[in-house]
This record gives structure tokens, C-alpha cells and sequence, in this order.
């Protein structure tokens, strides 16, 4: 049974006006997104992901074409959408459980009990539990970008956004974080467009990889991920996974030589 | 290679932590009784004129007699009335002022230059217009302070409002909080280090200010005291006045430090 796509963007481009002249940052986007799929997007850097994803999260509007999330036009931030960003974006003065709140407070004008009750259900998941009352500067990076994925969460969106959420961690870390997403993602499926530039962490996170091209960013390649699920430990060391990242990888430095 | 080297290498002094600071309550109170001891000899040996710098202990009773009479409280009351409404005043405006240049690029582009060229001016120097302005009474001291005052606070909140994280006001909007929550909720809170910082010089700024302003115009306050006790050649008067004002200057000082601690508790 084919529904309304979670996301679908049909000839969407961007045009910044910056101080230097204008710049394109996206030509032409065409894609769709169905409804609780991990799509990854993949591209070099300054190719336009993360317009990608503002345009998609209502921070942006197109300049052409249209972005639609569950067959409507995006036309601002949205409940059903929720954001995990590059940098874990947490109010150093605020506690752990007011920073996964703070959506709600402004939303309601009010965070009622059963709302901290569910702030803390989602630490508890993440693996943050006992740190409720701490401050984020007392949290490793790791432990913040959590506290980022919780907060996301806390309004049950249909839709996750992730603009290279563990980039800024070591590599070590980030594995970790990874497979903790995919855990996450099993118990509480959602759509999520996950942008980032490293080949492995998308081969082994999405079903679909999204290959871009360098500005103006366009969708050049849409790849099944040929890996069963759940992915563990043993996946990131499978011949398939090594073959599938080694084409990624060839068709990336081939655009880019 | 003329020698074989001993193996295990040679004993060296520890080199880290040069510049180390050892705090010592002790030295500071010694270096302070050492002067008071050297100038109350000096002035009773006559070493030192009276005329020019009277001893320790005849401050000390200057002091008291200022406190004795009542009179302390007085000027200090003067002083402390202007110091407040002004720069209460100057620091508002000057907060409402500076998020409305951080905030709206139409006001940052017509009010930046003014603020430019009316900062560096030494506020004294208006003075006498604002007396023409304002009257010889208490608005024209109260309206210097508050100018004083203003301009320094609008500097450094549009300043520690463009330095929030950006990122953060970005998370804001992803979320759909109005411009005035994200005002409110991040803008405000994380510019306060900055405008907290620029409180404690526009509180330095407001106390030379009074000061001045009543060295030259007032019968009560601290400066009127100075001016006073200046022109009756009662040196020790004017001492024991100084004084008060470096235990005002300490005391607004330790006040914005204990609400620096409680507002950003934060920082750790």
C-alpha cells in the first residue's frame, strides 16, 4: 500500500543573494522520503546538505520548485519535525532535563509533570539517566549530542532530522553514537534524513544513501543499502558493507577528480 | 663523544607552574600597616606637613566626627540617591537600547554612528549644559549619570548579544519560538555575562561621575564634602571623605560580583 510520501522535494533549488553575488546552492532536487525509512544523505562539503535540511525543517523557503512534508507545503518550523544539529545547541545556564523541555515550554507556555516525566523517559533511553539536574559543560560532547537527540525527540515527531549530528565527536565516540541511534531508531521508528559526508557512517546507519553533487547540490545517485538489519559490530567489518562503501566512495573522488 | 653518559639522566629542578599564584591575605595586610606605620611616624616626627598630609590617626578622628554628627549619612545619602536613580535609569535605557540595536538592523544602522561619537566624550565635560538644561538640583546630576552610564551599557549589550551563539538562536527557530521568546529566553540570559561585566564599569564610571559633578555643583554629597573640607584647607576631612568613597567603590564592586555568582551560577 503506497501512502503520501513522508517527504518529497520535486525540482526544488535555492538561491542565496550574499554580499558577493549570488549563489546556488541547490539545482533541481528530486526526491522522496516514505514514511519511517533512514535515508542518508552524502555529498562533499558546501554541496548543499544542510540547505537540504533547513529547507526541510521550515527554516528556509525555496526559491523554486516545492518541499512537501506528508503532501504539504512546507511553510515553517514544524511539531512533527524535529532537529538534531550539528553541535549539541544546549543552554549552558539550563539543566539537562530543562534543556529537552525547552521545546514544550515554548509551546505550551508550561512544561506539566508528566511532560518531565517523559523528558526523563528519553534520557533514560539515550543513557543519561542521573545527569537530569547536571549542567551541559559538565557533560562530554558524546553525552550532549544525546541530550540534542532527546530533545528532538521529546515532541514524538514523525520526521528526525540530523545535519551531521556526531561530526564534531571523535571517531571512537561517534561509532558508539551510531549504533545508540539505530537502537533508538528500532524502538521508536521514525523517517529520519540523516546528512553527513562520512561514507561509513551512512552505509551503516540508512536504508537509502542520497549521493549530491558539489554546488549547486543535486541528487546525482539513489542507493539501496544491500545490508540486512539490525547492523551490529560485525556489519561494519562485512564484505558487503566494505564493497558498498568502496563505490560510494569511488563515485564521490571520480565527481570531485 | 668524548665521555659515557650516565644512564638514568641527572636530577633536574621542577620547571612547571612558574607562574603559579600563592595567595597571601597576610602580605596584603603587612604592606598596608607597614605605609599607615611609616606615615603616622612621618607626620608626628614632622617629617611630613601637616598642612600637606595629616597623620592616620587625625583622619581616623576626622571620621568619627563625620559619623558622630550625622553628617556622614547626609552626603553619603546624597550621594547614593543619585548614584542609584541614575544609574538605574542609564542601565535599563541602555539595556532596552542596546537589544533593540542587536535586534533590528534599521536601528543598528542609524544609531551605531551616534553611539560611536557620543562615547568617548567625557560626560563631565556636559555638565554645564545639562545645569542649563536641567536646573542646578538633583536632575543634573542624576540626568550625567544616567548619560554616563547609558552609552557604555548600550556598547556592551548589543556586544554580548551578537556573541550568543548562533547556533542557539537557530535551535529556537527550528523549534518556532517568536523572535521576542528567543529574545527573552536565549538572547537575554546569554548576553548577561557581557552585560554583567559592563555593569561593574558603568558603576565605576557612575561613582567619578557623582563626584565630579559635585565637586562642582552641590552643598550635600560625598564630593561636596571633598570640595568643602578642600576649601578650608581641612585636609583631614578631605582624607576621611576619600576614603568613603573607596569603601563605596568596594562595596558596589563586591555587590555586582555576588550577582554575577548568583546570575551566572552557570558557568561553574
Amino acid at each position: 500500500m503506497e501512502k503520501t510520501p513522508a517527504l518529497r522535494f520535486s525540482g526544488a533549488g535555492q538561491i542565496f543573494d550574499t554580499a558577493s553575488g549570488t549563489l546556488e546552492a541547490l539545482r533541481g532536487v528530486d526526491m522522496t522520503v516514505g514514511r519511517h525509512e533512514f535515508v542518508a544523505v552524502l555529498g562533499p562539503s558546501g554541496c548543499g546538505k544542510s540547505t537540504l535540511l533547513r529547507l526541510t525543517a521550515g527554516l528556509l523557503a525555496p526559491t523554486s520548485g516545492t518541499v512537501e512534508v506528508f503532501g504539504l507545503p512546507v511553510d515553517g518550523p514544524r511539531d512533527d519535525v524535529g532537529i538534531v544539529f550539528q553541535k549539541p545547541t544546549l543552554l549552558p545556564w539550563a539543566t539537562i532535563e530543562d534543556n529537552v523541555v525547552f521545546p514544550i515550554r515554548h509551546k505550551q507556555g508550561r512544561v506539566g509533570v508528566e511532560d518531565r516525566a517523559r523528558a526523563r523517559d528519553l534520557l533514560e533511553m539515550v543513557g543519561l539517566k542521573g545527569f537530569e539536574r547536571r549542567l551541559p559543560n559538565e557533560l562530554s560532547g558524546g553525552m550532549q549530542q544525546r541530550v540534542g537527540i532527546a530533545r528532538a525527540l521529546l515532541l514524538d515527531p514523525d520526521i528526525l532530522l540530523m545535519d551531521e549530528p556526531f561530526s564534531a565527536l571523535d571517531a571512537l565516540t561517534r561509532e558508539e553514537m551510531g549504533f545508540e541511534l539505530l537502537r533508538i531508531w528500532q524502538e521508536r521508528p521514525k523517517t529520519v534524513l540523516f546528512i553527513t559526508h562520512s561514507i561509513s557512517e551512512a552505509v551503516l546507519l540508512a536504508d537509502r544513501v542520497l549521493v549530491m553533487s558539489e554546488r549547486p547540490g543535486r541528487i546525482i545517485e539513489d542507493l539501496p543499502v544491500p545490508l540486512p538489519r539490525p547492523r551490529t559490530v560485525e556489519t561494519t567489518s562485512s564484505k558487503v558493507m566494505h564493497d558498498f562503501s568502496g563505490h560510494l566512495r569511488s563515485l564521490l573522488l571520480k565527481r570531485a577528480a | 663523544m668524548s665521555e659515557q653518559e650516565q644512564p638514568g639522566g641527572k636530577p633536574v629542578a621542577f620547571r612547571g607552574g612558574g607562574f603559579d599564584y600563592k595567595p597571601s591575605k597576610l602580605t596584603a595586610l603587612l604592606t598596608f600597616a607597614v605605609l599607615l606605620a611609616i606615615w603616622e611616624v612621618g607626620s608626628r616626627t614632622g617629617f611630613i606637613s601637616n598642612l600637606v598630609l595629616p597623620a592616620p590617626s587625625e583622619v581616623l578622628a576626622a571620621f568619627v566626627q563625620l559619623w558622630r554628627s550625622g553628617d556622614l549619612w547626609a552626603h553619603l545619602s546624597a550621594s547614593l540617591y543619585r548614584l542609584v536613580l541614575g544609574w538605574t535609569m542609564g542601565t535599563v535605557l541602555g539595556v532596552a537600547v542596546g537589544f533593540a540595536i542587536a535586534l533590528f538592523a534599521p536601528v543598528r544602522a542609524s544609531l551605531t554612528p551616534l553611539v560611536a561619537a557620543i562615547f568617548p566624550v567625557p560626560k563631565i565635560a556636559l555638565l554645564p549644559l545639562f545645569i542649563i538644561w536641567f536646573g542646578i538640583g538633583e536632575a543634573s546630576k542624576v540626568g550625567l549619570i544616567l548619560f554616563g552610564t547609558f552609552f557604555p551599557t548600550i556598547i556592551a549589550t548589543y556586544g554580548g548579544v551578537d556573541n550568543v551563539d548562533r547556533s542557539l538562536i537557530r535551535m529556537g527557530q527550528s523549534f518556532g519560538l517568536t523572535r521576542a521568546q528567543i529574545a527573552r529566553k536565549i538572547l537575554l540570559p546569554g548576553a548577561m555575562p557581557v552585560i554583567l561585566s559592563g555593569m561593574r564599569i558603568t558603576s565605576a564610571i557612575a561613582i567619578i561621575l557623582i563626584v565630579a559633578a559635585e565637586l562642582i555643583a552641590a552643598q550635600k554629597g560625598i564630593g561636596a564634602y571633598i570640595q568643602m573640607a578642600g576649601s578650608l584647607f581641612a585636609t583631614d576631612q578631605l582624607i576621611a571623605g576619600v576614603l568613603v568613597l573607596s569603601a563605596l567603590g568596594l562595596t558596589v564592586s563586591w555587590l555586582i560580583t555576588r550577582a554575577e555568582r548568583w546570575l551566572l551560577r552557570w558557568r561553574g
